[in-house]
C-alpha cells in the first residue's frame, strides 16, 4: 500500500480524518522550509502538499499566486526544493506530495525529476495543468520510482469520467469540491450535493476534499464524507502572517469526526 | 471554409490535439469536458451548412471580406526585385484579422447555448473584436486586461465599454498579456457552464489552435485565389508576422501542401535577440507547457516563463501557437525575428509610399518582405499578410520617434 493511503486510513481509524496541509516553498525562504515541516509534523497534519512556485498558476487563487510570487523573487527554483527536501531527511516523516505545475518538470527533465523526487523521498505528485488524457508518460516517470500521481477529480465532472479517473488513481483521490481555483470561500452553496458521497462509492482509494476549505467548520462537515482535506491558502495565509494558531485549530479540528454510522 | 482545389496531404492536429509533438491540452481537470464538449461542438458545426452559411454571411456583409490582394507597385520599386502583393486585412472592419476568429467562435459559443463571452486582450484588438462580435450577437462579453496594458490603451478600453463589454483589470503578476490569459482561465474554470472563452490567437488547448486556425484560414484561401487571378500562378514567398500566430496561420495553411511556395513567419525581436529583451519564441526560446499547450516559449532554467518585449502589443506573448512550434521543426516555415526600430522605419516606408499605415504587428512582415524581396527577380512573387492598420498605434509609433532622433 501506498505510504500516503497508509497515512490517510490511520488517520481516518483512529476517530478523525486526514489533514493535508498545503504550503509554498520559498515563501519566506527555503530557509524556513525544514521549521515549517517540523511544526505542521508536530501540528499533528497526516501529510503535507508541498507547493513549487511558478510564474503563471492559472489554477491558483491570490493568495497562493503572491506566495509563489514571493517564493520566486526569494530564488526558489525547483532542484532547490529537492535539495532541500533530501537535506531535511529522515526528520520530517510524515509523507510529502508535491504540487508544482508542469512546465518546471518539463524543464527539469521528466524522468530525472521522478528519480530526484525518489531520492529526497518525494511521496506523491500533484500537477494542476496535467489532465487524464496527458497523464501518461508523468506516470510511467513517477511509477518507476515508486511515486503516486495523485489526480484531481472535479465533483461537476461526468460520472464516467469520475470512473476513468477514479480507477487510475493512486494514493488518493483530490476531490475538487468547486468550479474553480484555490482559495478561501465562505460558502459552499451546496454545490457538492451528494457528489461527494458517490465519488466515495465509486472510489476504492481515499477520497480527500480540497478548493475553497477555510475554517474547522468546513473541516468538520467535509470530513464526515471525506477521508481528509487539503487545505491551501487559509495556512499559506497564516504562515506568512506569522500566526501559526489558526493552523493549530484547523489541524486540531481534524482529530475528532463524528463519522456516521455506516 | 471548404476549398476543393487544395491538395490534402498535410493533416493536422491527431485526435490528442497534437501538431508533430506540440498541442495538446495542459489544464485543469474541471475544463476537459468544456474542452471536450466545444470539440464535439465544432465538428458539428463545421459540417452544417447552416452554420457555414451564417459565418460566410457575417465575413462577407459585416466583416467587409473578401478584401483586396493589392499590388503595392511603389513599394515594390523601393525594394527593387520581386513584385510585393498586400493581403489587406488591414481593411476588414475593427481593423484587422481578429474579427474572423471573434464572429466564428461567438457565432459558435452561441450555437452550444452559451451566454457569455470572456476574451483576453494585450492592446485591445482581440478584445474590440471580440466585444464586437457580441455586441452583434447580443450576447455578453468580460473582457481580462493586464493593468499595464489598460494603461497603455486606455482608448482601446473605452471601445470596448461603448461595446457594451466590462473590461477587468488584471492586477495579477506583470499585468500584461499573459497575466490576461491565466485570470481569463481561471475564470472559465469557476464559470464553466454558460462561459465560452474566445482565445484570440493559435493558442490554448486543443481544440483552440485548430478552431483559430481554421477561422484565420479565410485569409490564405482568399489569397491563394485572388494571386491565381491576378498572376495566374502562385506566389514564391508568402511572409506573415507571427506573435501567438493567428494571422499567420491563417495565411500560410492553405499553401502548406504547394512546396514551392516558401512561407516566412515573422516574430518580433524587440530591443534585439540578443538583448533578452525580445519576444521571438520561436528564434529564441524553447519548447515547454503554458496555457494549456506544449509550444515554444520564452522561459528561464527552472521553466518559469520570462516576460516579452516588443513596441508591438500584439506580438508582446511569450509563446507562438502549437503548429507554427512543428513547423519551426520540420521546416516547412522559415521564422526570423524584426526589430523595434526596424519595424518603425518598414511602418514609415509603407505610409509614404502606398498611403498604407500598417499595425506595428505587420509592420514585422513588411520590413522582413522588403528585405527579401529586394534580393528576388522582378518575375518572383511575394505575399506580405497585412494583419492590421496602424491607427492604433499613432501614439506608440509617435512616443519612439521622439524617443530616438525626432524625425518622422
Amino acid at each position: 500500500m501506498s505510504e500516503i493511503t497508509k497515512a490517510i486510513l490511520e488517520a481516518r481509524e483512529s476517530g478523525g480524518c486526514a489533514f493535508v496541509p498545503y504550503i509554498m516553498a520559498g515563501d519566506g525562504g527555503l530557509g524556513r522550509l525544514k521549521e515549517d515541516l517540523l511544526f505542521l509534523q508536530e501540528a499533528g497534519a497526516t501529510a503535507v502538499e508541498l507547493g513549487i512556485p511558478f510564474s503563471d498558476p492559472a489554477a491558483d487563487g491570490p493568495v497562493i499566486q503572491e506566495a509563489g510570487l514571493r517564493a520566486l523573487e526569494a530564488g526558489t527554483t525547483l532542484k532547490a526544493v529537492i535539495e532541500e527536501v533530501k537535506a531535511i531527511g529522515d526528520e520530517v516523516h510524515i509523507p510529502i506530495i508535491f504540487m508544482t505545475y508542469l512546465n518546471p518538470i518539463l524543464s527539469y527533465g521528466m524522468a530525472g525529476f521522478a528519480n530526484d523526487c525518489q531520492e529526497a523521498g518525494i511521496a506523491g505528485v500533484i500537477v494542476p495543468d496535467v489532465p487524464f488524457e496527458e497523464s501518461a508518460p508523468l506516470e510511467d516517470c513517477l511509477r518507476m520510482n515508486g511515486i503516486d500521481l495523485i489526480r484531481l477529480i472535479p465533483l461537476s465532472a461526468p460520472e464516467e469520467r469520475i470512473r476513468k479517473i477514479a480507477e487510475a488513481a493512486e494514493g488518493f483521490i483530490y476531490a475538487v469540491t468547486v468550479d474553480g481555483i484555490t482559495g478561501v470561500r465562505d460558502s459552499f452553496g451546496g454545490t457538492t450535493d451528494g457528489r461527494l458521497e458517490r465519488l466515495k462509492e465509486i472510489a476504492d482509494i481515499p477520497v480527500l476534499a480540497g478548493f475553497g476549505i477555510s475554517s474547522p467548520e468546513h473541516v468538520r462537515d467535509f470530513g464526515r464524507t471525506a477521508d481528509g482535506v487539503i487545505v491551501g491558502s487559509a495556512i499559506v495565509d497564516a504562515l506568512h502572517r506569522g500566526d501559526k494558531e489558526p493552523i493549530k485549530e484547523l489541524i486540531g479540528s481534524a482529530k475528532d469526526i463524528a463519522v456516521p454510522a455506516e | 471554409m471548404a476549398n476543393t482545389t487544395e491538395k490534402k496531404a498535410y493533416q493536422a492536429p491527431d485526435e490528442t490535439g497534437r501538431f508533430g509533438e506540440y498541442g495538446g491540452r495542459f489544464v485543469p481537470e474541471t475544463l476537459m469536458p468544456a474542452l471536450l464538449e466545444l470539440e464535439t461542438a465544432y465538428r458539428e458545426a463545421k459540417e452544417d451548412p447552416a452554420f457555414v452559411a451564417q459565418l460566410d454571411h457575417y465575413l462577407k456583409d459585416y466583416v467587409g471580406r473578401e478584401n483586396p490582394l493589392y499590388f503595392a507597385e511603389r513599394l515594390t520599386e523601393t525594394a527593387g526585385g520581386a513584385k510585393i502583393y498586400l493581403k489587406r486585412e488591414d481593411l476588414n472592419h475593427t481593423g484587422a484579422h481578429k474579427i474572423n476568429n471573434a464572429i466564428g467562435q461567438a457565432l459558435l459559443a452561441k450555437r452550444m447555448g452559451k451566454t457569455k463571452i470572456i476574451a483576453e486582450t494585450g492592446a485591445g484588438q482581440h478584445g474590440v473584436a471580440t466585444a464586437t462580435a457580441c455586441a452583434l450577437l447580443d450576447m455578453e462579453c468580460i473582457v481580462f486586461m493586464g493593468k499595464e496594458d489598460i494603461r497603455r490603451q486606455e482608448l482601446n478600453v473605452f471601445r470596448m465599454e461603448l461595446l457594451g463589454a466590462s473590461v477587468v483589470s488584471v492586477e495579477q503578476g506583470s499585468g500584461t498579456l499573459k497575466d490576461a490569459v491565466n485570470e481569463a482561465l481561471r475564470y472559465w474554470v469557476a464559470n464553466v457552464s454558460d462561459t465560452h472563452y474566445v482565445i484570440g490567437s493559435a493558442l490554448g488547448p486543443h481544440p483552440f489552435p485548430e478552431i483559430v486556425r481554421d477561422l484565420q484560414r479565410v485569409i490564405g484561401v482568399e489569397t491563394r485565389r485572388q494571386i491565381l487571378e491576378k498572376e495566374g500562378r502562385l506566389p514564391d514567398a508568402v511572409v506573415a508576422c507571427v506573435g501567438g500566430g493567428s494571422n499567420s496561420i491563417g495565411m500560410f495553411h492553405p499553401f502548406v501542401d504547394d512546396t514551392d511556395v516558401a512561407l516566412y513567419g515573422v516574430e518580433a525581436a524587440g530591443s534585439g535577440v540578443e538583448t533578452g529583451k525580445h519576444a521571438a519564441a520561436l528564434t529564441g526560446g524553447r519548447p515547454g507547457a503554458l496555457h494549456g499547450a506544449f509550444m515554444y516559449l520564452l522561459q528561464d532554467e527552472a521553466g518559469q516563463i520570462n516576460e516579452a518585449h516588443s513596441i508591438s502589443a500584439g506580438l508582446d506573448y511569450p509563446g507562438a501557437g502549437p503548429e507554427h512550434s512543428h513547423f519551426r521543426d520540420t521546416g516547412r516555415v522559415t521564422y526570423s525575428s524584426v526589430t523595434d526600430d526596424q519595424a518603425l522605419e518598414a511602418l514609415k516606408m509603407l505610409s509614404r509610399k502606398e498611403g498604407i499605415l500598417p499595425a506595428l504587428e505587420s509592420s514585422h512582415a513588411v520590413h522582413y518582405a522588403v528585405e527579401l524581396a529586394s534580393g528576388m527577380s522582378p518575375d518572383q512573387i511575394v505575399v506580405i499578410c497585412l494583419s492590421g492598420r496602424g491607427d492604433k498605434d499613432v501614439m506608440t509609433v509617435r512616443d519612439a520617434l521622439k524617443g530616438g532622433n525626432g524625425n518622422v
